[in-house]
């Protein structure tokens, strides 16, 4: 989940366009299933919103090249925030995970991963509902600048960014287009 | 659409948006009470004080389980047994409560305004549990909530809410909102117990159960209120029951077979409500009873987490 931008925001630099991003993401599910020596038991969780879309499309790529189809969990992690309190109301969508995670190895998915601290809230949050014998993380963008220690098992692309910029990931369910741009506040 | 407000004191300051909101959140947070370990830990560190003045079971509990599921600490102060039985006001008593710092105070008083009055008075977040015959937001919201599961939406749902329309909080605060989502409301009941402007809420009126309760998408009844009425509005419970009471023949008789009956609590088996339709197939009213601690989250959760309250 990307922090929502503060304020109005330009384009400075393109970071993948369409065909850049759908190679990222056979590349990670190859990955996954390399890594996992093939596709038994494994679940996916993403977080809301992007990271369930790149979810569901790293499960529809792993269909193709596997033949197995994966589930697809819903996570959110409003309840888990270390900073409710800064941020005012919270907006709750819900967690929707239709399949138990017991004993499975949870891949969890978001779009841009920065501080860890959301990916902190997320392995609290998919602990409380299960206990999976193992949880991967992938990312389709790595932009530094961690907070905490944790780090990702697939990554899209690495992307070193100063820390004013923002990076948006656009998925063409959301936002009509694919394609990571990086942006930074205008007047900046 | 985010939550602006220090307080939830009626549906009658909110907005459609708002309502919905409220609804929305509700509705997201269901899923916790499925979970085999019941807690999130999204109000850690923060105090949730129930002050009640008045007898309750289901929202006082709802409110606490709310506030654990949450992982607030909740503290629960009734007026009987404490500083309120020997004469100290309700702001003293609010004030004293505010110096120990809770984040929110869910409050519960016979008379109307009452959490108002203390919503003016404090710096921390208030919420209104039922105020003497003037409102009660969350159950409006669980009512609600409970609506749109079942029907699938609010506009153009054709609403009775049946009985003792007077003495009615979780009325007035329903017509509030279903007004103002759209929905159609009758409200029906023997004269002496339907307030005299009430039509001025946008509600029609009715005297005839049989008419009131035909082609309605809901059918709300609601409890006698014998504890606020001070006698003679009604000749006898058996007359009441005989003429208001919702029985299975009456309901295959002039009402849809896709109604939903709803009722807020307790309920008087035998006087509004027959058993068989208590326990009927239509009735939803344990539903409502669930649905309420999903709504007493969703409601703690945008006022402890608003920035309104944060900064006040």
């Amino acid at each position: 989940m990307s922090p929502s931008p503060p304020a109005r925001h330009r384009e400075k630099a393109q970071v993948l366009d369409e065909a850049a991003l759908d190679r990222a993401l056979t590349r990670i599910a190859h990955e996954i299933l390399e890594k996992n020596d093939g596709a038994k038991d494994l679940a996916f969780v993403g977080l809301r919103t992007r990271g369930v879309t790149l979810a569901q499309r790293l499960s529809a790529k792993i269909a193709r090249i596997d033949g197995t189809t994966l589930p697809v969990g819903t996570l959110d992690i409003t309840l888990y925030r270390d900073d409710l309190d800064l941020r005012g109301a919270p907006v709750i969508r819900g967690t929707d995970i239709p399949f138990s995670i017991k004993n499975k190895t949870v891949v969890l998915v978001d779009d841009v991963l920065f501080t860890g601290r959301t990916i902190r809230a997320a392995l609290d949050a998919l602990i409380d509902l299960g206990r999976p014998r193992m949880i991967q993380l992938a990312t389709l963008i790595d932009r530094g600048h961690r907070e905490l220690p944790i780090r990702p098992d697939f990554i899209g692309k690495n992307l070193p960014t100063s820390k004013k910029e923002t990076v948006a990931v656009r998925l063409r369910e959301h936002d009509g287009e694919d394609r990571v741009v990086i942006e930074e506040p205008e007047g900046a | 659409m985010t939550w602006t407000r220090k307080d939830l004191l009626t549906m009658r300051a909110l907005d459609a948006s708002e309502i919905t909101l409220l609804v929305d959140t509700a509705g997201s947070l269901q899923e916790i009470a499925g979970r085999e370990i019941k807690k999130v830990p999204a109000l850690r560190g923060k105090t949730v004080v129930n002050l009640f003045y008045e007898n309750s079971t289901r929202t006082r509990t709802s409110f606490e389980i709310a506030g654990k599921w949450l992982s607030a600490d909740v503290i629960n102060f009734s007026a009987s047994g404490s500083s309120a039985s020997k004469g100290e006001s309700l702001i003293d008593t609010a004030r004293n409560i505010e110096a120990m710092s809770p984040d929110v105070v869910v409050v519960r008083h016979s008379s109307a305004g009452a959490s108002e009055l203390l919503a003016r008075t404090l710096k921390c977040s208030i919420v209104n549990a039922g105020d003497g015959c003037h409102e009660h937001p969350t159950q409006a919201l669980l009512d609600l909530l409970t609506i749109r599961e079942k029907k699938g939406h609010f506009e153009g749902l054709q609403v009775a809410i049946v009985g003792d329309i007077a003495h009615s909080r979780v009325a007035r605060s329903n017509i509030h909102a279903m007004r103002k989502l759209g929905m159609t409301v009758t409200v029906a009941g023997p004269p002496t117990l339907i307030p005299p402007f009430v039509g001025e809420l946008g509600v029609k009126v009715s005297h005839r159960l049989e008419d009131a309760i035909r082609d309605v998408d809901v059918i709300m009844m609601l409890r006698l209120q014998q504890e606020r009425m001070t006698g003679g509005l009604i000749p006898s419970l058996r007359e009441y029951s005989r003429y208001w009471g919702l029985t299975l023949d009456k309901l295959a008789k002039h009402a849809r077979p896709d109604v939903l009956i709803m009722h807020p609590g307790p309920v008087n088996r035998g006087v509004e409500l027959s058993p068989e339709v208590a326990d009927g197939p239509y009735s939803v009213i344990l539903e409502q009873v669930a649905k309420g601690v999903a709504v007493r989250m969703g409601v703690l959760v945008l006022l402890a987490g608003s920035k309104a309250a944060a900064q006040a």
